[in-house]
């Protein structure tokens, strides 16, 4: 066996502390992961353990690193990037590929009609209620309740059935492309949405009733992993995990990207109700009534979609934007995802740099789990809501 | 029953043989039953169907094919592993729970031994379960399972305050420690004029130290909401993180032997055992034993129900619990029980 040096901060114990009758105590360093039902992925926490609490928390990361930014430097489009970009926040494809496209089109000053915009915000709310979905039910896995998991996993797949009929793919959709769509919306489309929108509210109570308010839950999630809104912003964490901590900050509101500006909904922000603001519990809870306020912007862009319209006349014939660079930033479930593209003025980006909110968010985690204990480190990272292919990219 | 076996087997040590097997015998179709069953109120309950396929009418050999998987599968031991000890823990925790059904009446023809202290000694020998898991998870030579060995040494013998409590406040009523005597003292009906002659029915507090022995004794066999040794989302798998193929396979059993054992002392000492709920109607030694394990089977099932309900409590909360709520309020029935005793 060859002796591998472990990269990384030095991790000094105190020393033995002798417990009064003669046998010495020492604090346990342990490793939680990377292979770990809990860490959602392939995080490595390396705990530093006083019994049961933790006095040091170091998340290593790198075990999915797939050169996300150095591929897209090799394609020789840019539309080419796309599939790159799924998989990066894989359960939020749609928001990724948005994110992207916008970005495109501001470098290119393109202008899509209605129908597409339409056709993107309604694809990336759905894919917002799907990627709650996922972050609450293994939320829940964490805690210990199974069946609210596959409470979820149900309405999950009925979003994925109507992505699967407009892209054809379930999970990595190739879908929202610079200046327009992979292709229209089927006929049924719209009469889809509106009755997973009809099915869906009722299940948002069922939640609630079995996982949102059990005192267990309640008792295992409020007042763990107290993020304050300060320390949220001096890390730069961002969506649902800094909106649980009371600041209410959207860029679908406060930055004006898309269409978001027709809609008429809320920013929800956690309160406290159950604990401290900030608390894991808090930013469980936001994620609940985003899926809500999600379900009104679907419900009001399906009145106002127009059902005319070419999603492909604004695709450009070559991708050859100008030379030049720009930054742009939307509201992903996770939180601020900006694309940082440099452009030659040639086919092939010269850099797209990606500013992944789950890897700003992980940032955080040392700060607000010490004193916790193991089971609310999992509480935790639950909580936080990180998607390690989006970490690592 | 004895007798019976005599009249047919060669005398002695055959007979002594096959009627000490009875037990091990319920125990290995119940737990075959079980886990089967298990799976299909989990799937039911997630709204899914659970196995379908193996054997035919709703997947019901699955189990067996599981168990056919795990024997065959290699006896992993870690390399750093303390042989012995790890290869033992799964047999002692095993023949903890095995060893216990020996005092348990199934039927008003069959009991494994008259054991005159029954509860007194089943108490006793279940806490040899937790030595078990100590055991296990100390000869792992696993941090993780170290933690969880530590947490269920704490969680056994905290429940075992509130859950002796409990049984006692029944053996005041009783007077007596012997299982078969407490269930003969539940025969007859008409308690009120139509319900059973059953302890539950007895005065109300005895409703509230069935209820506490219930939840005591979900914290004994580490059922959800208090499964923390194995808590699989957070210890990766407890004491159980470096077993695998058939001594996974006894802890598993262990489990269910336990989830069994206990619903079996509380439809004893609460739910009549053996004795019809219709009074004698469908009564008689074949009846009892089917009443029995009915009686069994339903708490079992409502064990199953919480788990696939409820989230996990956190190891101090699950402490909490105990000192601060059970162990008091089981005290406080215990003397009102008294009491009761004392007036009527």
């Amino acid at each position: 066996m060859t002796n591998v040096k472990e990269k990384g901060p030095e991790v000094t114990l105190s020393p033995p502390v002798d417990a009064g009758n003669g046998l010495k105590t020492q604090e346990m360093v342990i490793n939680m992961g990377p292979q770990h039902p809990s860490t959602h992925g392939v995080l490595r926490m390396e705990l530093t353990l006083n019994g049961e609490i933790v006095t040091r928390a170091i998340p290593h990361i790198g075990y999915l690193h797939r050169c996300f930014e150095k591929h897209s430097e090799a394609m020789n489009d840019y539309n080419k990037v796309v599939p790159y970009v799924d998989r990066m926040d894989y359960v939020a494809a749609m928001n990724n590929e948005l994110g992207y496209a916008i970005a495109m089109e501001r470098l290119m000053d393109i202008q899509v009609n209605d129908r597409v915009e339409y056709i993107r915000v309604l694809m990336a709310e759905l894919q917002r209620i799907a990627s709650h979905l996922l972050a609450l039910g293994t939320f829940g896995l964490d805690i210990g309740a199974f069946t609210p998991f596959l409470y979820c996993f149900i309405e999950r797949e009925k979003i994925l059935d109507i992505f699967e009929k407009a892209s054809g793919a379930r999970l990595l959709y190739n879908y929202i492309w610079i200046g327009g769509l992979m292709n229209d919306v089927p006929a049924d489309f719209k009469t889809d949405t509106a009755a997973f929108v009809k099915s869906f509210r009722p299940k948002i109570k069922e939640l609630n009733d079995l996982l949102s308010h059990n005192k267990i839950f309640i008792d295992r999630t409020a007042n763990v992993g107290v993020l304050p809104d300060k320390v949220a912003i001096n890390y730069g964490v961002s969506g649902p995990s800094l909106r649980g901590s009371g600041v209410a900050w959207d860029l679908r509101k406060d930055d004006h990207y898309s269409i978001y500006d027709r809609f008429e909904y809320d920013v929800i922000v956690g309160k406290g109700e159950m604990g401290t603001v900030g608390d894991c519990w808090d930013r469980y809870i936001v994620r609940v009534w985003e899926m809500e306020e999600s379900l009104k912007i679907i419900e009001q862009a399906l009145d106002q979609m127009p059902d005319e319209g070419d999603v492909q006349e604004a695709i450009p014939k070559k991708i050859r934007p100008p030379a030049g660079e720009i930054y742009c930033r939307t509201e992903t479930p996770r939180g601020e995802l900006g694309y940082y593209i440099i452009s030659d003025k040639s086919t092939t980006p010269f850099r797209v740099k990606a500013r992944a909110p789950s890897f700003v968010n992980l940032s955080v985690l040392p700060a607000i789990s010490v004193g916790a204990m193991v089971a609310d480190m999992v509480a935790i990272i639950g909580s936080i809501d990180i998607v390690l292919g989006e970490v690592d990219r | 029953m004895q007798q019976f076996l005599e009249s047919f087997l060669p005398a002695g040590p055959v007979v002594v043989f096959v009627f000490s097997i009875i037990p091990l015998m319920i125990i290995l179709i119940y737990a075959l039953f079980a886990i089967w069953l298990e799976r299909k109120v989990a799937g039911h309950i997630q709204d899914r169907l659970g196995p379908m396929q193996t054997g035919g009418w709703h997947g019901w050999a699955q189990t067996i094919a599981d168990l056919l998987k795990m024997i065959q599968k290699e006896d992993i031991v870690p390399a750093k592993a303390d042989r012995f000890l790890f290869k033992m823990a799964p047999f002692i925790a095993f023949a903890a729970s095995y060893a216990a059904f020996v005092a348990i009446p199934f039927s008003s023809g069959y009991i494994g031994s008259m054991i005159d202290v029954g509860v007194f000694y089943i108490v006793a020998i279940t806490s040899l379960l937790s030595v078990s898991i100590i055991m296990a998870g100390w000869a792992s030579n696993n941090k993780w399972s170290l933690l969880g060995a530590m947490r269920t040494a704490a969680q056994t013998v905290s429940y075992e305050v509130p859950t002796v409590v409990t049984i006692l406040s029944v053996i005041i009523v009783t007077g007596t420690l012997n299982l078969m005597e407490v269930t003969e003292m539940q025969t007859g009906n008409a308690f009120l004029g139509f319900l059973p002659n059953w302890f539950i029915f007895h005065s109300p507090f005895m409703m509230i130290a069935f209820v506490l022995f219930f939840i005591a004794s979900l914290a004994e066999s580490h059922r959800v909401p208090f499964d923390l040794p194995e808590s699989e989302s957070e210890l990766v798998g407890g004491y159980q993180t470096e077993y695998s193929g058939m001594r996974w396979g006894l802890f598993m059993l262990t489990e269910y032997a336990d989830m069994l054992l206990l619903s079996l002392v509380g439809a004893t000492l609460f739910f009549g055992g053996w004795n019809s709920p219709f009074g004698s109607f469908m009564d008689g030694p074949v009846w009892g034993a089917f009443w029995m394990l009915l009686k069994g089977m339903v708490l079992v099932f409502v064990m199953m129900w919480l788990r696939w309900t409820l989230p996990r409590l956190r190891v101090d909360q699950l402490m909490n619990l105990c000192w601060k709520y059970l162990i008091p309020l089981s005290f406080v029935n215990l003397v009102l029980i008294a009491l009761w005793e004392m007036i009527f």
